[in-house]
């Protein structure tokens, strides 16, 4: 195949630019996105950017229950961890001082244990430890977890006051600039 | 989707290794390429090496100025080794930059340069649609095809595969050299024609495209921008064409 001599025929090309520029154009107009893609209300719930976080409720802690849809309205971090994960106790501290500089602002953050998979004695000692302020809720069953398709951890989901995932952090642990720089996102929007 | 693979403590990026993959890969294929432009290999794999760690310290920087008030108060999370905080598109364009002012130092020929890296181009195409597979990224719009697969929640498009096989494509035409071998610079301009053809077309399929008033994507309109300066670009320079041998490099002292 040589387009060469093609290339050199001015109105041959002439004729092929303008061609790929009608069919372009009418192929942008052709496949706009329906709007009810734009302005349909809610995405679905999925455990990725731009859907809605998938809801649950929760026993914590300290006693009481936490439903993620009460918070609508405030900017959300849920983050998944267990005590046994070194990178989760890492990150922690950092989670803590972001938490308690953007609190005033709006911000809930709801540190969710794998209690399936960890022991409620040694999720309070840790916690008395480091003197975490957040909300802890406890999944028991997985079930949280699961719904969050879960592939490591930490897993962090950002959520902001519409419910909808704006960015997700697999791994750890994050950096305090991290969850700082995501958090300020999560509030930009909610202003 | 297999977007990590857990090796003891440490959670592998699947996706993030084939993109490494892609760049090893399209090197190695861009020095086979410079060696039959009678260019210099080695200076071929530095300009792309040198752009590649440019675009990354640029991209980790610009993150960190659009943060400037987090990163003062922990200027050390500046090394942290998270590709969450890379700011892609200022990073593409600083390592542009960064190669570019490489050639310029090295005195490489810019059109022969370009032809050598087209090859390279094209895999790392590949391997970006292959990323997207593995992490469900760039996922397709809801549909009732056969082909759909099941992706975060619902029955979508393959985007990421119909992406993949349209890299392949654009690979094979250029393996294929439809503007010869002279160096001209046409070969590279036309995989970027391509692969914006690509887009564009496949764009309609996408269930993440970012959307403009009336419903226009936003990546189409790109596209289409790039593929016109992309022809007019190839018209221009068929007309001043270079010789084979003019593009013999001459290497800085």
């Amino acid at each position: 195949m040589n387009l060469d001599s093609f290339l050199k025929d001015n109105r041959r090309w002439t004729a092929l630019t303008l061609a790929v520029l009608a069919v372009g154009i009418l192929w942008t107009f052709a496949s706009r996105a329906p709007v009810a893609a734009n302005t349909g209300g809610a995405p679905p719930p999925s455990p990725r950017e731009g859907f809605s976080a998938p809801d649950f409720t929760l026993d914590l802690l300290d006693g009481g229950q936490v439903t993620l849809s009460d918070l609508r309205g405030k900017a959300v971090l849920i983050n998944f961890w267990a005590t046994w994960c070194p990178p989760c106790r890492a990150e922690m501290p950092a989670i803590e001082k972001v938490y308690r500089s953007f609190k005033p602002l709006g911000l809930e953050v709801l540190a969710v244990n794998l209690t399936d998979q960890d022991n409620e004695a040694e999720i309070a000692a840790f916690i008395q430890e480091l003197g975490l302020t957040f909300p802890i809720p406890l999944d028991r069953s997985g079930q949280v977890s699961a719904r969050y398709t879960l592939r490591g951890l930490p897993s962090t989901f950002f959520v902001d006051q519409q419910g909808v995932i704006r960015s997700v952090v697999v791994g750890g642990p994050m950096s305090e600039a991290l969850i700082q720089s995501r958090v300020e996102d999560l509030l930009k929007e909610t202003q | 989707m297999l977007p990590y693979i857990r090796l003891g403590p440490f959670l592998l990026q699947t996706s993030g290794l084939a993109l490494l993959v892609g760049v090893w890969v399209g090197l190695t294929m861009n020095e086979k390429e410079a060696r039959r432009l009678k260019l210099q290999p080695d200076l071929v794999y530095n300009l792309v090496f040198y752009g590649l760690i440019a675009g990354l310290i640029g991209a980790r920087l610009a993150y960190a100025a659009r943060y400037l008030n987090a990163y003062l108060q922990n200027p050390l999370s500046l090394l942290a080794l998270n590709p969450n905080t890379l700011s892609a598109i200022d990073g593409v364009l600083i390592g542009i930059l960064a190669a570019f002012i490489y050639g310029q130092r090295k005195r490489l020929a810019l059109r022969p340069t370009l032809d050598g890296l087209a090859p390279g181009l094209a895999v790392f195409m590949i391997s970006l649609g292959i990323s997207h597979l593995l992490n469900g990224d760039a996922y397709g719009a809801p549909t009732t095809l056969p082909w759909r697969i099941f992706l975060w929640g619902e029955y979508r498009h393959p985007t990421q595969v119909y992406e993949i096989l349209a890299a392949l494509v654009v690979l094979w035409v250029v393996l294929s050299r439809p503007f010869g071998s002279s160096g001209s610079g046409l070969n590279f301009l036309f995989v970027v024609a391509l692969s914006a053809g690509a887009r564009l077309f496949l764009e309609a399929f996408r269930g993440d495209s970012l959307i403009w008033p009336g419903g226009i994507r936003t990546a189409q309109v790109v596209s289409l921008i790039v593929i016109i300066i992309s022809l007019w670009l190839m018209r221009a320079w068929s007309r001043s064409q270079i010789q084979p041998q003019a593009h013999t490099v001459e290497v800085a002292s």
